[in-house]
């Protein structure tokens, strides 16, 4: 026998479910005076350093109907580019900023929305930049282990056209299923990031 | 050191495939192209942490933090564990995040429609930090089977499901708990889309009567491994390619 590396195996995924918001928003379902709010739902503080944006969407499977029962993560750095984690060594990121925002799906219409600000730029390795992106993970019944994507800005053309984990994606008629488009809704920029599971327009999902 | 590479690849073999036919929500859900494989970037070796000053003092107890008129019904047990990594190393500071069904298997949920009875005392959600070695417990009652539409005749194993925070955006992880020695385990669809029987039991919460808090409830030990990170003296000798 030779020597045992001892490693572990990773705990193996299952669906989040149909209830996930009992755990991950409880007060959003009505499970009210557990928690004082749930966690995420609010990224942006009055002191919070960036461009205010909206970014908005919905989640839609192989027969183009929205989910309405997912739960949609995000992390982003923040408007310097630098993430609010202990794991960030390159500098301290806004105090006022998490990074991290949760939402479910709206029960009726499928629509997510987060209130947050425009990141700005990190970089990749040997110091080359990425272009601003948020980073989801999605969870939902059906989706037996969570989709991790990427949300891009429709008005980075140049910064999206150097990012090297665009360059990545073979199939460069697939790139656009990353970038969202910029709008103006009641005076808020407003991204809006549809993702689609499956289909001609299917996302592009990491294993990352 | 070796909080600071990037994470093992997922074994995506080990996982369960996202197109499983016998849980047909997942036939219009499964992404269908190859997933892109990227080594980790900043973005995903980055993620939230969360303060103790988050949780209240009853956070870990499912059986009192939704209480009106007395304890929630049903069979009192513990659930508790440590978060590790691959490398057998344990994670603290992780925020577990628990949701589950009553005693009689019907969950607090507007869109839940089960016959079965709510229990005003039980809101069925709770969360817990780990402490410096990675352990964590909760108090709850042991949820119901229950019945849902995918064949005429499906039922889910008694189950919790849990949510894992970890120190990075890269081991985020939602799974779910089962209850040692329950047949139904292995009738379920959802279950057994995890290929690998080994797989399987690691979500099997082993019965440990040494740890049973004596006339209050009993106790099941579940341990949760999340990803684990490579050492960084090879980090830095790859970078040289
Ligand atoms: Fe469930």
């Amino acid at each position: 026998m030779v020597q045992k590396l001892d490693r572990l195996k990773e705990t193996p995924s299952q669906t989040a479910g149909p209830y996930v918001h009992i755990g991950a928003t409880p007060n959003w379902v009505e499970i009210t005076g557990v928690w004082n709010e749930d966690l995420g739902l609010v990224l942006v503080a009055p002191e919070t350093k960036g461009e205010r944006i909206i970014v908005k969407g919905r989640i839609f499977d192989g027969s183009g109907t929205p989910l309405k029962d997912a739960l949609v993560e995000i992390w982003q750095a923040d408007a310097q580019g630098l993430y609010n984690s202990p794991q960030e060594k390159r500098g301290k990121a806004d105090p006022h900023f998490t990074g991290w925002g949760r939402q479910p799906t709206d029960g009726t219409t499928g629509e997510y929305k987060f209130e947050t600000i425009k990141p700005g730029r990190v970089p990749y390795k040997e110091s080359r930049l990425m272009a601003p992106h948020i980073t989801f993970w999605i969870v939902a019944r059906g989706i037996n282990i969570g989709l991790h994507t990427r949300m891009y800005f429709g008005d980075e053309e140049k910064a999206n056209g150097e990012c090297p984990v665009l360059a990545r994606i073979e199939h460069k008629v697939r790139v656009p299923t990353l970038i969202a488009s910029r709008s103006e809704e009641n005076g808020m920029p407003t991204y809006t990031f549809d993702i689609h599971l499956q289909g001609e327009k299917e996302t592009v999902f990491f294993d990352i | 050191m070796s909080d600071q590479g990037s994470f093992y690849q997922r074994d995506r073999s080990w996982h369960p495939p996202a197109f499983t036919p016998q849980y047909k929500t997942s036939i219009l859900r499964s992404p269908q192209y190859p997933l892109l494989s990227l080594e980790n970037t900043i973005s995903e070796l980055t993620g939230p942490v969360f303060g103790h000053d988050k949780l209240g003092p009853l956070d870990n107890d499912l059986i009192r933090n939704f209480a009106k008129t007395g304890d929630a019904i049903g069979q009192r047990i513990i659930v508790y564990g440590r978060v590790l990594d691959e490398n057998a190393r344990p994670v603290p500071g992780a925020l577990v995040e628990f949701w589950q069904a009553n005693a009689g298997g019907r969950y607090r949920h507007k869109k839940e429609t089960y016959l079965a009875p709510l229990d005003p005392n039980f809101g069925g959600c709770g969360r817990v930090i780990t402490d410096e070695e990675g352990r964590y417990w909760i108090r709850t009652i042991k949820p119901g089977a229950y019945p849902w539409p995918n064949g005429v005749n499906d039922w889910r194993p008694a189950h919790i499901h849990f949510s894992v925070f970890g120190h990075a955006f890269a081991q985020r992880l939602i799974s779910q708990l089962y209850f040692e020695g329950d047949p139904m385990i292995w009738q379920c669809p959802i279950v057994s889309t995890i290929p690998d029987k080994q797989a399987i039991e690691r979500l099997i919460a082993a019965l440990d009567r040494e740890n049973t808090l004596p006339m209050d409830a009993l106790a099941y030990k579940f341990d949760i491994v999340l990803r684990g990170r490579r050492s960084t003296m090879f980090e830095n000798r790859m970078e040289g390619n």
